[in-house]
């Protein structure tokens, strides 16, 4: 890409797309024709820049411009003014405020064309495979990746290398390393953005874990909602078996290694590795014990190493860049970066990735941008659904591994959901067991039973019955559960309750002994009023009321019976006057 | 062999690599508690999902708690099974597998045979703390002709989706939904009279609660023997008498021949038979047509079919109309014993005795869940009145006989009626897996040979094995015989059948295990298949005490057909004891 | 799941067929398969199951086991117009769940359901990944972002004659 004197890189990632990002790219491609500019500027459509509600995002380098809420019919000025002119187009103009970002696993996303291999081999692609196939053993390089301290990022946080090492040392003719693209976590996509951004950096990895484990087979196993990344993936295999990185014989040194797809298909569970295999395999997506651990006894009964994807991404730059300099990024026991996907009551909405051990204070309020609306921070939810809520009081804990557990909550795959005042953390916790309830698999008695009936006392406390024990009751069975569950998913699942029981108590003490919601969500809490002073006695609200509870002459104050009241929300919606308030 | 030190409850010991916390406790004598798992070691299948985490267990060093059944010892391991921890954990969980189960025990069919309601005592459960708000899983109960499916009180053990895959092959029951929803049913959550479906009754074997149970007759029964208008026969299965006596707390293997003949009488049947009269009958029909098969063969006739497959187990026949339905001119067209007799003791015996068929009720007493659906089959009524009105198991009559306060331990003993209660021992071993054979082996060796055999026992055709295989000696003639029980052994020697490549000149064939000793109907053994062993010697027993050993030399058999039937394969005999197949294979996939 | 009742055409079961052998008729390919069917057909009626169980030598008790495992395979046919609400943490924070109501309310149907005149169909999902725009609802492939409750007429409208 160095030919040209500018490079315009638009987000071809998923919420750009939807805002129409293809036309933009089209767009610019037509003006810079139309300008005779085709030998000086170069338009690529580049995976997810991470800056997803400031979409569609237009990057110009060298100069490291970015045009934020570009619309296809922006791209006229931006190639009179920008190329032509040699001014920035002041209104589109966007800081980006990632100075705390050290792009490690996202270090192309947004930078390279995704689908042209020839821009990811000018970033120093595939050169870690060819030094570790030419110039060191499985051994050696597996060595490596341990001193390096990479750990899991898909949850866990297992160490990458131990886990190579354990596959590699069991005997067996076939073997198989396998990607976990199943990225399940609702708020969480920065797999589904590197798949999209930085397709090979995975393949890579794959590779070089295959030459390391004794494996000669890959195997993505994707979500079948990512169809722009299933296509980017196919892309790449397709190219990286074209210029011999995958395929027979891989560099001419004797090593041969394939990479097929395998699509999961809505369930969330199977991002636990032993039921992903048997998902793989044909079967329910049940997870079984361990051991046996896959790297033993895994996709078809053999030797099976699984990583996800944000961890592959970030084997390549070890082995080429080495890992002292890994080793110098992050904590003492947690290496490197770790991606985030900021979401919910945030300024900045989107992908980040920072080093381990930056605060949550620094993620919160200097890269996310605060809290919108300027309204109170209130907690902040890591590690997806059954992670825990964290509050002010962590503000200032450095994010790693162990730290996250300490506090009741945990890494996971890196989702990051932001609460404000207005959200009642009882109804949060209730969304969130919604959610394991949904997604347990149904195997184990704790996971099946114990995540509903959890679910069922939050809801009794959220709709006014609650009773002093339950707060016992919940905690009791929270624990139960976690004790005694098959997997991840159930031994994680009460986290949400109890974090928020932790940090929340007096939430739940008000919903239960007041029959008050704090944040004024839980409806059946609410109690609308009408307020004197504003009511004017039109009686548009007793005629929008549908169960007649609203009384009151015309030109006279109305007043709604909360013995009848369904609390709709009718008449608050129908007053003109801001007469009716809930509380 | 590789062995690992550990320590439970304070106790040390040493166990082999590979062994689970479960198994290594019990060598200490240490009771663990368990629900889902199921150990059948004889037939290879340990059932260990660890689904329902009651047997959860403390281990050192460990985060959360360790499901015995299923995690392997380590050396240096230190674990306690009963600590205040794991009970509160046991409770709970037991407590959430309650709050999703109904709670009427009162009037539940497995009321005091139920793993459920033990384990409630065992943990000290007095109450159901979420019962107030919490939703159930409910689904339509399913009513087939032998199996009721009441599946609100299914737990997912999934002891039966293993029984139906692993052991039988007939996948007609699979986990299906998600979560809370789950539930292991047919496909399209169907009748389980719509499904494959076989009939064999091992789901309801294994099912630790009430949620898989038998059709029970036994009110029908009832009513039919207070009903002075009616004339009520009785015929009694050869694995009847050698399982029965568990249900009163005898000993498994003891027989009980004789008392339960007398508790049959004081009940009120009019007669009292024997269903081993029948298996001679079988024996004579099915042995002639193994000969005649084995001579057109020897003769060099190209179309006829060998091996000839055994016949008498409805479970087999539904399995082959379903799964194997281009090979229905393979297995012997004799109908089972059950059939047999209902056919002779509704016309020859009817007439005898001068009772209108209608006015006659033949019960049978069987082993068997299977049984209940093969006497309902149209090919077995006559105007639409069976041949055997119903059937009801071990396990029902056991009932029965208590209901009437009754105790077999202290019962005298009688003999059964005539002229068909007499039986060969031949008719004894129908009950375990091989005796079909070797009954048929002592007639037709004496039959092709013309000549007397000096010993009648075959021990080469008895056993547990799975799949057998022996041969005999004709006198010249090498006879290749092949046994299997289980369905899913029977499968495998029926793909070679298929495959053209089968050395065997006989199948017999059992859908349970070890036969009918190991039926669907009899007393649960809860997996302990050491059960089964002794039942099995107890048939050989009450074979080697007859005075007559093999089905020609019965008698009552030889007085049928001189009086009645003619000669074996007669028309009439074709046309009472014979039956043809029907290809079942459309009602699972109905587009072609 | 309910049950609809299908009668499949030769052409239909051949193509049934011809996708189950481009898997070599392996089990283990299962998903794969059930994956292609259901792009081919829009859903997995139960005479589509029994079909892919011959073929694949598997109880059909098995493949509707996996069928219902999986939230991706429907036995339902969806609308013309299928409309998807994430309801992803990020969507749900800002509104998802008012946004479902609306269009259950307007639709008269539940999740899951299609509506009588066979045009329309809801379902969630969990996060598509756009954040960004939340809440967000796809109708068949477009999506639209910050989607609130009152806009619910309007995009149903965009349909309406189509």
């Amino acid at each position: 890409m160095s030919e040209y004197k500018l490079h315009l890189l638009v987000c071809g990632g998923t919420s750009c797309r939807n805002l129409q990002s293809d036309t933009l790219a089209e767009n610019l491609k037509t003006e810079i024709d139309k300008q005779g500019l085709t030998d000086v500027a170069q338009v690529v459509k580049t995976g997810c820049f991470g800056l997803c509600d400031k979409g569609t995002v237009v990057k110009v380098i060298p100069e490291n411009i970015f045009y934020a809420h570009v619309k296809p019919e922006d791209a006229k000025d931006i190639v009179e003014e920008h190329i032509i002119k040699g001014r920035k187009v002041e209104r589109l103009l966007y800081t980006d405020p990632d100075k705390k970002q050290i792009r490690i696993a996202l270090r192309n996303c947004g930078i390279i064309d995704p689908e042209n291999i020839n821009e990811y081999i000018e970033r120093n692609g595939y050169e870690a495979l060819g030094k570790v196939l030419s110039e060191m053993t499985p051994e050696e390089a597996i060595k490596l990746l341990i001193d390096s301290g990479l750990r899991g990022r898909g949850g866990g946080g297992f160490p990458a290398g131990i886990k190579w090492d354990l596959t590699r040392k069991v005997e067996s003719s076939i073997k198989f390393v396998v990607c976990n693209a199943d990225e399940g976590d609702p708020g969480a996509f920065m797999d589904r953005s590197i798949l999209e951004g930085d397709p090979h950096s995975v393949l890579e990895a794959m590779a070089i874990n295959g030459y390391c484990t004794g494996s000669n087979y890959g195997l993505i196993y994707i979500r079948a909602e990512y169809p722009l990344a299933i296509e980017r993936l196919k892309t790449a295999i397709k190219q990286a078996r074209e210029y011999g990185f995958l395929g027979n014989n891989i560099l001419g040194t004797g090593f041969s290694f394939d990479i097929e797809m395998r699509y999961g298909a809505g369930a969330f569970v199977c991002g636990e590795e032993t039921a992903l295999i048997h998902s793989m395999e044909g079967l329910r997506g049940e997870p079984t014990m361990k051991p046996p651990f896959p790297s033993v006894e895994g996709y078809l009964k053999k030797p099976t190493n699984v990583n996800n994807v944000e961890t592959y991404a970030n084997i390549p730059v070890i082995f080429s860049k080495g890992v002292k300099w890994f080793a110098k990024i992050g904590t003492e026991k947690s290496k490197g970066t770790k991606v985030f996907a900021l979401a919910g009551k945030v300024n900045n909405v989107g992908l980040i990735e920072v080093p381990l051990g930056i605060t949550l204070r620094e993620v919160i309020f200097e890269i996310g941008g605060g809290i919108k609306g300027g309204k109170k921070f209130k907690a902040v939810q890591t590690g997806g659904p059954s992670g825990g809520c964290l509050t002010e009081k962590d503000l200032d804990t450095p994010i790693d591994y162990d730290n996250l557990i300490a506090a009741g909550s945990m890494m996971g795959s890196g989702g990051m959901i932001i609460m404000d005042e207005d959200d009642c953390m009882v109804d949060v916790a209730k969304f969130f067991l919604d959610f394991t309830v949904e997604e347990s698999c149904g195997k184990c008695v704790p996971c099946r039973v114990g995540n509903k009936r959890l679910h069922e006392l939050l809801n009794k406390i959220t709709s006014g019955n609650g009773a002093k024990e339950d707060i016992d009751r919940l905690i009791n069975l929270s624990n139960v559960i976690k004790d005694t569950s098959l997997c991840g998913l159930g031994q994680s699942s009460p986290n949400p309750v109890l974090s928020t029981i932790k940090n929340f108590r007096n939430e739940y003490d008000a919903h239960i002994d007041d029959k008050k919601c704090p944040a004024g969500v839980c409806k059946a809490l609410m109690t609308y009023f009408i307020v004197e002073e504003n009511c004017v006695g039109c009686t548009a609200c007793a005629r929008a009321c549908p169960v007649g509870a609203i009384s009151g002459e015309r030109k006279e104050i109305h007043y709604i019976d909360p013995a009848l009241c369904i609390k709709c929300g009718a008449c608050e919606e129908r007053c003109k006057f801001n007469a009716v308030i809930v509380k | 062999m590789e062995t690992v030190k550990l320590t439970v409850d304070n106790k040390k010991i040493e166990v082999p690599k590979g062994t689970t916390i479960y198994k290594a406790a019990r060598k200490l004598g240490i009771d663990i508690p368990v629900l889902c798992y199921m150990d059948l070691a004889d037939l290879n299948i340990e059932h260990k999902p660890g689904g329902c985490r009651i047997c959860s267990v403390e281990v050192e060093g460990r985060r959360n708690l360790a499901p015995s059944c299923s995690t392997e010892v380590f050396d240096g391991m230190v674990v306690k099974t009963h600590s205040m921890r794991v009970l509160n954990a046991r409770k709970t969980v037991m407590e959430l597998i309650l709050s999703d189960h109904p709670k009427d025990c009162l009037i539940c069919p497995k009321s005091g045979n139920c793993d459920l309601q033990n384990l409630a005592i065992k943990l000290g459960i007095r109450e159901t703390p979420y019962q107030e708000f919490s939703e159930m899983s409910t689904y339509r109960k399913d009513f087939s002709p032998s199996i009721i499916r009441d599946m609100d009180k299914c737990i997912m053990c999934r002891r039966c989706e293993t029984m139906c895959n692993e052991f039988q092959t007939v996948g007609a029951l699979s986990a299906v939904n998600r979560g809370f929803n789950s539930v292991v049913a047919p496909a399209f959550e169907m009748d389980l009279e719509d499904s494959p479906c076989t009939y064999c009754g091992q789901c309801v074997a294994v099912c630790p609660t009430g949620a898989l149970t038998e059709v029970d007759h036994t009110n029908q029964l009832i009513e039919d023997l207070s009903n002075p208008a009616k004339t009520v026969i009785v015929q009694t299965a050869p694995a009847v008498r050698a399982a029965l006596g568990e249900e009163f707390g005898m000993e498994p293997g003891t027989l009980v021949t004789g008392k339960m003949v007398t508790a049959l009488r004081r009940l009120g049947f009019n007669y009292i038979f024997d269903t081993d009269f029948a298996a001679d009958l079988t024996i004579m029909e099915e042995g002639t047509e193994l000969l005649d098969r084995l001579n057109r063969h020897l003769k060099g006739d190209k179309d006829v079919k060998l091996p000839i497959l055994t016949s008498c187990c409805p479970g087999w026949v539904n399995f082959f109309e379903q799964q194997f339905t281009d090979l229905l001119d393979v297995p012997s067209t004799a109908r089972s014993p059950q059939q047999m007799f209902g056919a002779i003791a509704k016309t020859f015996f009817a007439d005898r005795i001068k009772v209108a068929r209608e006015d006659l009720v033949v019960v049978s007493i069987m082993p068997c869940l299977a049984k209940k659906y093969e006497c309902q089959r149209d090919e077995f009524k006559v105007n639409g009145n069976p041949d055997v009105d119903y059937s009801i198991s071990t396990r029902e009559l056991a009932h029965l006989i208590k209901r009437a306060n009754m105790d077999l331990n202290n019962m005298p003993e009688e003999d059964f009626d005539q002229p068909l209660g007499e039986s060969s021992g031949a008719g004894v071993i129908f009950g375990a897996t091989g005796g079909v054979i070797e009954a048929a082996v002592r007639t037709a060796y004496e039959i092709y040979t013309k000549k007397k055999l000096d010993r009648v026992d075959f021990k080469q055709l008895r056993g547990m094995e799975g799949i057998r295989h022996a041969n005999v000696d004709f006198n010249g003639l090498e006879v290749n015989i092949g046994i299997a029980h289980g369905l899913g052994n029977a499968r495998k020697l029926l793909e070679d059948v298929r495959n053209g490549i089968s050395q065997f000149h006989a199948i017999e064939i059992m859908a349970c295990p070890g036969g009918c000793i190991g039926g669907g109907g009899q007393p649960l053994h809860h997996g302990n298949l050491s059960i089964l062993q002794k039942r099995m010697e107890a048939i050989y027993r009450e074979d080697a005490g007859k005075p007559i050993r093999k089905s020609h030399e019965n008698p009552y058999i030889i007085k049928l057909y001189e009086e009645f039937l003619g000669k074996p394969m007669s028309e009439k005999a074709h046309h009472l004891l014979h039956t043809h197949y029907i290809d079942k294979s459309k009602k699972i996939i109905y587009m072609k | 799941m309910s049950r609809i009742k299908v009668e499949l055409r030769k052409d239909q079961i051949d193509k049934i067929k011809e996708i189950c052998r481009s898997f070599n008729n392996n089990e283990g390919e299962l998903i794969n398969v059930l994956h292609k069917v259901q792009g081919e057909f829009g859903y997995l009626p139960a005479e589509v199951q029994e079909v892919i169980a011959q073929e694949l030598d598997i109880s059909v008790a098995k493949v509707y086991g996996v069928v219902t495992f999986y939230s991706f395979f429907t036995m339902i046919p969806k609308g013309k117009h299928p409309i998807s609400i994430c309801t992803g943490t990020a969507c749900y924070v800002r509104g998802a769940e008012k946004v479902l109501e609306e269009f259950k309310k307007e639709l008269e149907i539940e999740v899951g359901e299609t509506s009588a005149n066979g045009k329309f169909s809801i379902n969630c999902l969990r996060c598509v990944g756009a954040c960004g725009l939340a809440p967000v609802v796809m109708v068949g492939d477009k999506t639209y972002g910050r989607v609130a409750p009152e806009m619910v007429k309007d995009i149903l409208g965009e349909y309406e004659s189509q």
